[in-house]
């Protein structure tokens, strides 16, 4: 095989948009675990219900409008569909994140770690089989909404057999402001403190006057809301909405996030792409079934060597 | 501190379980709903075989020296010996995608009875249409399918068994329908060919793991796979590739095909600049395996696999890489299901079938489609025809048997030479297969399957 430089940023690009998504999924995973140190196994089926729903979105808009496929719609309109998609996705993912943690996980706070983790299954089993009655047991087809355009050829006009469309472009403009937008929250904001604040210590918070359910429901809302872009990036850049997909995808998300240190935001974000470079570039250079033994060869060395992860050192700061 | 510790054991504990679901991922999903399969799932016979490694004896080994039949000179003096009442049952995914198809199969297996006017000699014929299929998995399931053939072989009134539609089903049920009796059972659709026969491509102990009784009670009316890869090879020829690369979905009917299409490449000097290598049907895209295709400069990829594996994606991800690359799979990604999960990149597909649509059958079989037109108002779908000719088959093996004896008709079954039926004249062979080699090509046009061509196996 010829590997040429080409061919190889080719690969690094594919790697980067689906770490992305990883990412953007990881970082709910990592936020539950810094405040209630419960592995939300369910993330990653809300996930998928976030592409489920977003799917139904751009086939019921244009078909109120008459029209055959999304792709018909006039720009600006597709657009305002995207965002729209986008913010419905956001909403839907965010509240029934808070519900699973209203209803399934509160009043297991003070319980056994493993009562919560064996119910956060439970629930994934809820949502997978929810997700199944919805769209069917096989893969459906996520239509095409952008137009093919190769941004590199087409528009700067590089001579270069490198493709990077509009599909992937849309996902990075997805996700990074969504990462980096999240991380000023917990950083900069009174809310984030109270997060931050909650995950040191939860009594010495409450004592603080800080409203605790209140800030957990928070963490959910917002680890929901983010796994719902992903869903709609997901189906985007994928093309493909399936009822399984929760399962593979959360359990990379959740690979990310022990990775770059659990609990840590940046930690989160950074093994989300580190998981979707290694995937690209074992596909590329091995046979593809070997992809996830080389992730998980890697987490574990990894683990070896930092056993709290890439970014995981700094206990008190989790957030 | 101890929080230190605590985190630590926590991620060493969510380590070692992602680890373990990852190693039962592809046996056992932890959902309730793992996606079907469609041929040969990987239940293994559940707790059969206790004295498989024994070589293996030619079972019917007498009667291929057996005179040809003659036709007509037999029923009703034979069959003297049949009275009251006679059941044959289907077992079938009546349930979930595959309804669709089966609906078709059961009417055309209903016609066949009512043309004898559902008697075999002086016995009535009772029908039962079993479902081996549950509406929580919405295609078939092992233990209904046990379940099934234990039905079957406790009632001493049935003398057939009509069935399975999918290869993993069958695997499941030939072992206890062996020991009862044996029961024959006659399949429609199995394609999977490691159960009758040793091929390259099935498992060491197949296909004797599945006749526990050293009997065959198992045929099939429809070519199997180590027929059909071997089609798609000459076809892929006939298209003009000259570089063929090969995945497959790593599932026993799937790696199979595969494995038989890459031997019939190399025989028909096809270069085969990869594979087969297994994907991954659980992986969320294909982009840097389709650059890795398109460097090795292929420019046909077949695909031994299911939709339910992904295909469709697969499709969507090597159409999007190498937009005039050919794409070719077998008769597991011919359905609806697939068209609907590759969208667009699902057309101008190459697709192989066993068997050959309804609209192309000739003579008998012309006048059989026209018949069920006439009768049920609806089209064919690609086993129709195949229904109902494992029917007639079995019919025609109760009758010649003439009393109401299992292993008599089974017996039978083996003796069926040069039958002459909706899908042209046949016989079984000695492994229980049909000598009918031909295949169709199929196409995917404006979102529907489109015949191509008649595809013969390469000798």
């Amino acid at each position: 095989m010829q590997v040429t430089p080409e061919l190889l940023i080719q690969v690094l690009l594919i790697g980067i948009t689906n770490g992305a998504i990883i990412a953007l999924v990881a970082l709910g995973y990592t936020l539950v675990y810094g405040i209630v140190e419960l592995i939300n196994f369910a993330h990653g089926d809300v996930f998928m219900l976030g592409t489920m729903l977003s799917l139904t979105m751009v086939t019921w808009v244009p078909s109120l409008m008459g029209l055959r496929g999304a792709w018909l719609m006039p720009t600006p309109l597709l657009m305002a569909l995207v965002l729209g998609t986008l913010i419905l996705a956001m909403v839907f993912c965010g509240l029934l994140n808070v519900a699973i943690e209203r209803f399934a996980y509160r009043r297991l706070r003070n319980a056994p770690r493993l009562a919560p983790l064996i119910t956060a299954i439970g629930v994934s089993f809820i949502l997978v089989n929810v997700g199944l009655h919805w769209k069917g047991a096989s893969p459906v087809n996520f239509p095409d909404l952008l137009p093919n355009v190769n941004l590199l050829a087409g528009v700067l006009g590089l001579n270069t057999t490198v493709t990077f469309t509009l599909k992937d472009l849309l996902v990075i403009l997805i996700t990074v402001p969504l990462i980096v937008g999240l991380q000023l929250f917990v950083q900069r904001t009174r809310l984030g403190k109270a997060m931050r604040a909650t995950a040191q210590d939860r009594e010495a918070a409450q004592i603080m006057g800080i409203d605790i359910n209140l800030t957990i429901a928070l963490t959910f809302l917002l680890g929901g809301a983010l796994a719902g872009a992903a869903g709609l990036a997901f189906g985007l850049y994928n093309n493909i909405a399936w009822f399984f997909q929760g399962f593979r995808n959360g359990l990379y998300a959740f690979t990310a996030a022990v990775m770059g240190g659990i609990g840590n935001v940046t930690g989160a974000a950074l093994g989300g792409f580190v998981i979707g470079l290694l995937a690209a570039f074992s596909d590329f250079f091995f046979d593809p079934r070997w992809t996830q033994a080389v992730v998980f060869a890697v987490l574990i060395l990894i683990l070896v060597f930092r056993p709290t992860g890439l970014l995981g050192e700094k206990q008190a700061e989790r957030a | 501190m101890t929080r230190a510790i605590t985190l630590r054991l926590l991620v060493g504990l969510a380590t070692a379980s992602t680890l373990l679901a990852i190693a039962c991922a592809p046996a056992a999903p932890p959902s309730p709903t793992a996606p079907p399969a469609k041929p040969a799932a990987t239940q293994a016979p559940s707790a059969t075989q206790p004295a498989a490694a024994k070589p293996t004896e030619k079972p019917g080994a007498t009667p291929a020296a057996q005179a040809t039949e003659k036709p007509g000179a037999t029923p009703a003096a034979k069959a003297a010996g049949l009275s009251g009442t006679v059941k044959i049952v289907s077992s079938l995914p009546r349930t979930g995608s595959s309804k669709g198809q089966t609906d078709t199969m059961v009417n055309a297996m209903k016609m066949a009875l009512e043309e004898s006017n559902n008697k075999v000699g002086d016995a009535t014929i009772a029908y039962d249409d079993m479902d081996d299929a549950t509406a929580a998995k919405g295609s078939w399931d092992a233990a209904k399918e046990a379940e099934n053939a234990n039905k079957a072989a406790a009632d001493q009134n049935v003398l057939l068994y009509l069935g399975t539609f999918n290869s993993g089903a069958a695997k499941v049920s030939i072992p206890i329908l062996n020991r009862a009796g044996p029961l024959g059972m006659i399949s429609p659709a199995n394609t999977y060919p490691g159960l009758t026969k040793k091929v390259e491509g099935v498992e060491a102990n197949e296909p004797d793991v599945y006749y526990p009784n050293k009997t065959r009670n198992y045929y099939r009316v429809i070519p199997a796979d180590d027929l059909q890869g071997p089609m798609g090879a000459s076809w892929a020829k006939d298209l003009g590739a000259k570089k063929v690369y090969i995945l497959d979905d790593t599932e026993l009917y799937g790696h199979g095909i595969a494995v038989a299409f890459q031997l019939a490449a190399k025989k028909l000097n096809l270069d085969v600049v990869g594979g087969p290598d297994g994907i991954d049907a659980k992986a969320s895209d294909y982009r840097a395996l389709a650059q890795k295709i398109k460097t090795s400069g292929a420019d046909l990829v077949y695909f031994g696999g299911i939709t339910q594996n992904n295909a469709g994606k697969l499709w969507q991800d090597l159409k999007a890489a190498v937009p005039d690359l050919k794409l070719m799979g077998p008769d597991g990604i011919m359905e609806n299901a697939f068209i609907e999960a590759a969208g667009p990149a699902a057309e101008g597909s190459y697709i192989t079938f066993g068997g050959v649509p309804p609209d192309q059958l000739k003579g008998k079989g012309a006048d059989f489609v026209k018949k069920y037109k006439d009768k049920y108002k609806q089209d064919l779908e690609a086993y129709t025809a195949y229904g109902y000719e494992a029917a007639r088959v079995g019919l025609k093996a109760i009758q010649d048997c003439g009393k109401k004896d299992r292993a008599c008709v089974v017996e039978a079954l083996s003796k069926v030479k040069n039958f002459d039926g909706v899908l042209g004249t046949w016989s079984f062979t000695e492994t229980g297969d049909t000598t009918l080699t031909t295949g169709s090509g199929n196409t995917v046009k404006n979102g529907k399957f489109e015949f191509v061509k008649v595809l013969e196996a390469p000798k």
